[in-house]
């Protein structure tokens, strides 16, 4: 039976994504760690080989040229340290933005609800390409925001938000929106309503009712929202590839440089390992959480 | 000191159709079942009753093949079974939810497995009808399960798990889903329906009534092991212990010592009774023993005036009463401070006759009403 | 009853819901627009959208990347449906973590940390077996493949998590193999989840720019590979016509996923 511990079966049922997943995201992320250590190098492929056996010695050349750089080099430091407030800040505006929406559309009736869970849906199926780019016409010196202001006399001279560290805040926050809606508003349609009346009926307030009630049962769907908010927003490459100056300094745009423009491939992947380290403790937050929430739902005893 | 009383905890049957042996199931560091062995006779009807966690679901399941034992055999029509998969065992079994496929029609829940066996075309049509027909649910074959209501669907899963003619039918808490008035008539009704297909049945439920009402035997259970085995009046007559006294309908205790130890009867004197009681049959426990002694509710008379025996009874005062509608319920404080049940059917006594709250009463019963329980 | 407020929900629900769709409206718009400029309307007009069908290139990259999104909704379907339902029934097993890791990693992990991992991979395998040809739309397809199903498993394993167990138990009881159990009971019993699936791998493909700039080759350009080097430099009026098709058609989707999702809605 597929519950026994050893069963072939159930080793066969669980082992094919398995291998897939290891052959083609584990096995490629390691490579990128080994490429991090290679020497760049014309030709193809453009980066040195790690091991070399020659007159029956075997040498294991790691090159540290990349990750000297990224930790002495002003510059990169200052980029990680950008990416990551960037983030920060993208999805503290997502938690401000995003929460109220999902507890409204949580505690809606079920037909309305529907409706507006669609409505938050559709943006996210929607092309992100598309929509960013809706938002250069907006933002732009010459853009309808202006325009609408000038036009209303509110201001005489056009706002410069296109090209602005501003422009990609509002690019992520867009993007990232229905990112944290989605799970948040998973968790908070699972909340028993019978306990928000408990607390009533015990005399609390709807706003402490609120705070000692709802928020903190709501925690996990924040968390994993923030997650999926946070991470991807430090590597991002698009949103402020079209919306930001050229002093909206952010790691994806630089591990892009490095591999497209300057096709140094090991210090892209120098560029990607750092990442990958920074993101190491939110990941396995985000993990945690799944891992948990798997195990909490569990099926039989 | 021979003790004469009839059923003591021996859980062998006659024809060993179902044969489980010192089965043992461990979760981690939990002991679900344990060392626990039974025998079920062929046709037999037997019920594992028990209250949740006490280990008879698990032993359900293992009979399914749904969980593995940990340790020890299982046999059924002296194959053993213990380590086939639910698919290959001769077992089916009527699941608490029914667990009807609700993409399928009716008929085709029922087909479904025979389909699995290969069963030709026509001979699947034949015998499905003919299991509708034996739940009296042919109208509704070519309904969906979300078209019928609960008691239907019990019917309908209780054709399917009886149309691949199984060895052994399993029933999991078989009316637990149903209004509790459609119940009695039901157990009845399948009760009648098991006994004319003749099928041996495991069945498992923590309500005593239902479990009196449709088993042959029956086993109670507690902590992963069973505490008596027998038929349910046996079982009922005589409790081997107080766990199984108060599960198994409810009971007044008395605790107190054996004074007179003959081999036809023994008399205890009772802190809790004035008089002392006396038992019409000799026990195994010696003189001098502390025991505990049950005596049911119903077998307690209450009467205004002092009985004339000089044992068995008491003297109180009535501290709660209640018309239950076919029996009167009483609750009366003993001058020791105790308080006794006592349900005192309708005929026996008339409404304007009955004693009243705070009257003085005295309760009596007879010289075999009494079940001396070991420590 | 406890309601929440209804003027603070609407103050909420309708600044949300405007900031997410003026972009989309404005897009809508304008694609109407006469004028190729932004901010001046000169009167309604279609020929953007003739224009679009005029243009070759984009029209080639359209049908290049709607050939590899279905190839990887399907890919992405049969085996993030295998993921998600190991994750539901499988119970813990050795690995459990990792393999709880690497399906969700998609997820978060940055899609230029995904494109570059998965780029070199195929440079070393290429390298490895001597494989003479460039990248192009199988590599692409891979590298969509690896990221769709991710949310696939999440959104299979929710669903198969939901399913009462007890049926799964009554077909093996009934005498159907594990993998008769799966096709007979399980799949059915998810269809509507599988085409939910299916259609939001199928828009991740469609959308996707950063794995597809790694993971691309000479004469393999994909619609938002397209869009994406004509956008950089500014705004285009046909890109307009395009995004308008495209949300249509994509709420055409959103709402089938819905209607489908609701309408054989089994308690089971």
């Amino acid at each position: 039976m597929l519950r026994a511990p050893h069963s072939w079966r159930r080793v066969l049922t669980i082992a094919p994504p398995f291998v897939w997943l290891i052959l083609f995201l584990l096995l490629p992320f390691l490579l990128v760690l080994k490429i991090s250590f290679a020497d760049l190098q014309f030709g193809v492929p453009p980066y040195t080989a790690l091991a070399e056996f020659k007159d029956e010695a075997l040498s294991i050349v790691l090159n540290l040229r990349g990750y000297v750089l990224l930790f002495t080099d002003s510059l990169y430091v200052a980029t990680y340290l950008h990416s990551v407030k960037m983030a920060a800040i993208t999805t503290v505006c997502c938690v401000l933005i995003g929460y109220p929406m999902a507890y409204y559309i949580a505690r809606s009736e079920p037909a309305v609800r529907n409706l507006l869970l669609i409505g938050v849906i559709l943006p996210f199926w929607t092309s992100l390409l598309l929509r960013v780019y809706a938002w250069i016409g907006i933002l732009r010196n010459d853009g309808l925001l202006n325009n609408l202001l000038m036009a209303f006399g509110l201001i005489d001279q056009p706002l410069e938000i296109y090209r602005t560290d501003l422009a990609v805040y509002i690019g992520l926050v867009y993007a990232y929106l229905p990112f944290f809606i989605l799970p948040l508003y998973a968790n908070l349609v699972k909340l028993d309503t019978r306990l928000l009346e408990a607390a009533y009926d015990l005399g609390a307030r709807p706003w402490s009712a609120f705070i000692s009630v709802v928020l903190p049962l709501s925690m996990p769907g924040v968390i994993a929202g923030a997650m999926l908010v946070f991470i991807p927003s430090v590597g991002e490459f698009v949103i402020p590839e079209m919306l930001g100056g050229a002093d909206t300094l952010m790691i994806g745009r630089v591990m892009w440089t490095e591999f497209f423009n300057n096709s140094d491939w090991p210090m892209a992947a120098a560029v990607t390992c750092v990442m990958v380290l920074l993101l190491l403790v939110p990941m396995v937050l985000f993990q945690y959480g799944q891992v948990r929430q798997l195990e909490m739902r569990g099926g039989r005893r | 000191m021979n003790d004469v009383r009839p059923g003591a905890s021996w859980s062998g049957a006659a024809d060993e159709f179902v044969r489980i042996d010192n089965v043992v199931k461990i979760y981690a560091d939990v002991v679900a079942v344990k060392s626990l062995s039974l025998s079920v006779g062929r046709h037999e009807i037997f019920a594992l009753l028990g209250s949740s966690g006490c280990g008879k679901s698990t032993l359900l399941r293992m009979l399914a093949g749904f969980e593995e034992a940990t340790s020890g055999r299982i046999f059924l029509d002296n194959e053993e079974i213990t380590a086939l998969p639910p698919y290959k065992r001769p077992v089916n079994m009527m699941f608490q939810s029914y667990a009807l496929f609700p993409h399928m029609t009716v008929e085709a829940n029922v087909a479904f497995g025979l389909k699995q066996e290969g069963v030709p075309r026509n001979e699947i049509h034949s015998r499905v009808y003919e299991a509708l027909d034996l739940v009296q649910m042919g109208a509704y074959a070519r309904r969906k399960p979300a078209q019928l209501s609960g008691g239907q669907q019990q019917r309908v899963a209780l054709a399917r798990s009886l149309v691949k003619r199984p060895k052994l039918l399993l029933l999991d808490e078989p009316m637990s889903a149903l209004d509790k008035q459609i119940r009695q008539k039901t157990q009845i009704e399948l009760v009648k329906i098991l006994d004319k297909v003749g099928v041996t049945c495991i069945m498992v439920t923590h309500d005593q009534e239902e479990a009196m009402t449709m088993a042959h035997r029956m086993a109670v259970m507690s902590e992963g092991q069973i505490v008596q085995c027998g038929t349910p009046q046996e079982v009922y007559d005589f409790p081997n212990s107080r766990f199984v006294a108060g599960f198994v309908g409810s009971t007044n205790l008395f605790s107190g010592t054996i004074t007179v130890d003959e081999p036809d009867h023994v008399q205890i004197e009772s802190e809790q009774l004035s008089r002392p009681l006396y038992v019409d049959h000799g026990v195994s426990e010696p003189l001098g023993m502390e025991v505990h002694v049950s005596i049911r509710p119903e077998r307690i008379r209450v009467h205004r005036e002092q009985p004339s025996t000089d044992v068995n009874w008491g003297h109180g005062v009535v501290s709660h009463m209640a018309w239950m509608g076919s029996y009167a319920r009483y609750q009366i404080r003993l001058d020791s401070g105790m308080l006794v049940e006592a349900s005192v059917p309708r005929l026996a006594m008339m409404q304007d006759d009955a004693p009243a709250v705070d009257e003085e009463v005295y309760i009596a019963w007879s010289d075999d009403s009494a079940t001396v329980l070991p420590s | 009853m406890t309601r929440p407020n209804p003027r603070l929900r609407a103050l909420f629900l309708g600044a949300g819901y405007a900031f997410l769709y003026v972009p989309i409206l404005v897009l809508m718009v304008l694609s109407f627009n006469d004028s190729a400029m932004m901010t001046t309307w000169t009167g309604f007009s279609l020929r953007w959208y003739h224009e679009l069908f005029a243009d070759r290139a984009l029209l080639e990259a359209a049908r290049l990347s709607l050939i590899i999104a279905a190839f990887t909704a399907t890919a992405a379907v049969v085996i993030g449906t295998w993921a998600g339902y190991v994750l539901a029934r499988m119970g813990r097993f050795r690995g459990f973590a990792l393999f709880v890791g690497l399906v969700s990693a998609p997820l978060v992990i940055p899609e230029v940390v995904l494109g570059i991992s998965l780029l070199l991979m195929f440079v070393e395998l290429s390298d490895l077996l001597g494989w003479e040809g460039s990248n192009g739309a199988f590599t692409i397809w891979v590298g969509h493949v690896i990221l769709s199903m991710a949310y696939v498993s999440v959104i299979i394993q929710s669903r198969v998590r939901d399913l009462d167990r007890s049926l799964e138990d009554a077909a093996l009881d009934l005498g159907a193999s594990p993998v008769k159990v799966f096709f007979q009971i399980v799949l059915p019993l998810i269809a509507p989840a599988l085409v939910s699936a299916w259609l939001l791998a199928f828009t991740l493909s469609l959308d996707d720019v950063v794995i597809a700039s790694f993971l691309t080759g000479p004469g393999h350009t994909t619609l938002p590979l397209e869009v994406f080097s004509r956008v950089r430099l500014g705004l285009k009026p046909e890109i307009n016509a395009l995004a308008t098709l495209f949300m249509l058609l994509v709420a055409v989707f959103v709402l089938i996923a819905n209607r489908v999702q609701n309408r054989r809605g089994y308690s089971a």
